[in-house]
């Protein structure tokens, strides 16, 4: 077969740059808005600053707020950390034991269903900041791929079962070369979703401890900032926080592809 | 029971290679599957199991592969001559091969799964490659191959542990025609080189015809065996044997048989 007709591929590259362009247009859009906004009302900046008062103050704070920023993505780091290892752990041991399975899932979803808003303020009492800080950012992390691993080591075709069984495949290899690789495609899925709650997980701690003191991170400083009226620097910290959501969520998102790229669905393009 | 059950008794006597007796199966959804069925196959020999969608001609199969177990009756296998142990190779009706790995490794799993290492593995793959025509084909990936190419993965890897039986549920029934004969050659060539016993599932009357060496009809559900025809041609099976009266004949006859099987089950 050959490669499709010039102006269909030029057509289909005019999409995709029209695909980018598009938020850059309302994000500029936006950006305009606001500043007209803010000068022709004169809105004051601990009302609403605006756009170009948040980027000298993001560049004017940078010291303070990277300093923050790394606080905070250690913290989030941490928590993924354990979420995706105690995730896919627990996952594993309630695949090969149906009875911890029943003992202990529904613990996992009262974890899940209670709000860690509600959670943080009780761990803060009990365990060190820091540690209470990971824990939260785990809380909500480890659920998505408690659930979705679970979910994948279910998911193996019937017949490729029924062959390993007539090949008295033992526990562990039906795991090691079945369940696992079948696996996989959710567990990426899973993790993707708790990269973006650990950071979710981690600043909601660190605001509940804000109050209590010893905190550096970037929602710490939002927290700060609103208490000394300094709405510049909430809006860079704010700003700081959704960049840094969005480049784990591409980086998880581009880990997932170039695992899955070789076979599976999702990363293959409508052609091959 | 009929003659034709008996005769099917007495025609495998000499050297079983499967034997069932009275076998049943029953769901735990309490429909009744299969049987009671009797059937013996000799080895070395290729019968299909010829019925209409859910007979439980598949559950036989699976019945004979020790995926499922018979709820009355017992099925027994003859000792194997296999090497490796394996004497029962299992082709689906779909491919069923792990996409996230190469043709080789999907042929190479059943000797990985009995610990052969992989220096040893290494040539019996390449040869069970090489025997469905693919041996060009071994780092690709199962979705960079044609339908009828992935039948042939699933081949070779029924065939890579040298088993005595090869069993095979509808497995060119997805297929394109010309893809199906091609492989319907293909596997006779392969039945004749390896001597094994094949037991060939299938609904076309017009390939367990052309496969096999003796039909087995099944009535509709729960399947039991209803008629046996011989295929006792002495003209090789090719194209030149499918435009034959003989062959037309022998289409009819089977067809005849199973005629019953369908119009018992109004609701097929």
């Amino acid at each position: 077969m050959s490669g499709p007709a010039p102006q269909q591929r030029r057509t289909a590259a005019a999409k995709r740059g029209l695909g980018l362009l598009l938020p850059v247009i309302v994000a500029a859009a936006g950006i305009l808005v606001w500043d007209l906004a803010v000068r022709l009302n004169d809105i004051p900046p601990y009302v609403l600053p605006g756009p170009f008062l948040v980027l000298r103050t993001l560049i004017g704070d940078w010291g303070v707020l990277s300093d923050s920023l790394l606080t905070t993505l250690i913290t989030t780091l941490e928590g993924f950390v354990a979420a995706a290892l105690g995730g896919i752990a627990l996952a594993l041991l309630f695949n090969q034991s149906k009875w911890l399975n029943a003992a202990l899932f529904p613990y996992a979803v009262v974890l899940q269903v209670t709000p860690v808003i509600a959670i943080a303020p009780l761990l803060l009492i009990y365990l060190p900041q820091q540690t209470a800080v990971v824990v939260c950012a785990w809380i909500v992390g480890f659920f998505p791929v408690l659930s979705n691993t679970a979910l994948g080591l279910n998911s193996v075709d019937r017949n490729l079962a029924g062959l390993f069984q007539l090949y008295d495949a033992s526990r562990w290899q039906t795991l090691r070369y079945l369940q696992m690789p079948a696996a996989l495609p959710f567990i990426l899925g899973g993790l993707r979703i708790a990269g973006g709650l650990s950071l979710i997980g981690a600043v909601v701690a660190e605001i509940a401890a804000g109050s209590a003191g010893a905190g550096s991170g970037l929602a710490y400083r939002i927290a700060e900032s609103g208490y000394r009226l300094n709405i510049p620097r909430m809006f860079a910290a704010l700003l700081l926080l959704s960049v840094a959501g969005i480049v784990i969520y591409g980086v998880l998102a581009l880990i997932s592809h170039l695992v899955l790229r070789r076979w599976h669905e999702s990363a293959l393009g409508k052609d091959t | 029971m009929t003659d034709f059950i008996s005769a099917g008794l007495d025609s495998g006597t000499s050297d079983p290679a499967v034997m069932l007796r009275g076998v049943t199966k029953v769901y735990d959804s309490g429909v009744m599957a299969l049987g009671p069925l009797d059937l013996t196959v000799k080895r070395g020999e290729f019968v299909s199991l010829l019925g209409p969608s859910g007979c439980g001609k598949s559950t036989a199969l699976r019945l004979i592969a020790g995926l499922a177990q018979p709820t009355v009756g017992h099925v027994e296998l003859a000792e194997s001559t296999a090497a490796l142990g394996r004497r029962i190779g299992f082709v689906f009706q779909e491919p069923t091969l792990m996409p996230w790995t190469s043709v080789r490794d999907n042929v190479g799993l059943p000797l990985k799964l009995a610990h052969v290492a992989a220096a040893a593995a290494r040539p019996r793959i390449e040869t069970a490659l090489a025997q469905v025509g693919l041996a060009d084909f071994a780092g690709l990936f199962p979705r960079q191959l044609s339908g009828g190419m992935r039948m042939r993965v699933s081949l070779a890897r029924a065939l890579v542990t040298n088993p005595d039986i090869l069993l095979m549920d509808e497995p060119f029934a997805a297929l394109d025609e010309i893809t199906r004969f091609r492989l319907n050659n293909d596997l006779l060539d392969l039945w004749r080189a390896l001597r094994m016993t094949v037991i060939f599932v299938t609904h076309s009357v017009f390939e367990s015809v052309y496969l096999s060496e003796r039909v087995l009809v099944m009535t509709a559900r729960p399947g039991r065996l209803s008629a046996e025809i011989r295929i006792d041609t002495g003209a090789p099976r090719d194209d030149a044997f499918r435009a034959s009266p003989a062959y037309a004949g022998y289409c009819r006859t089977v067809s005849d048989a199973l005629a019953p099987a369908y119009s018992g089950a109004s609701a097929l």
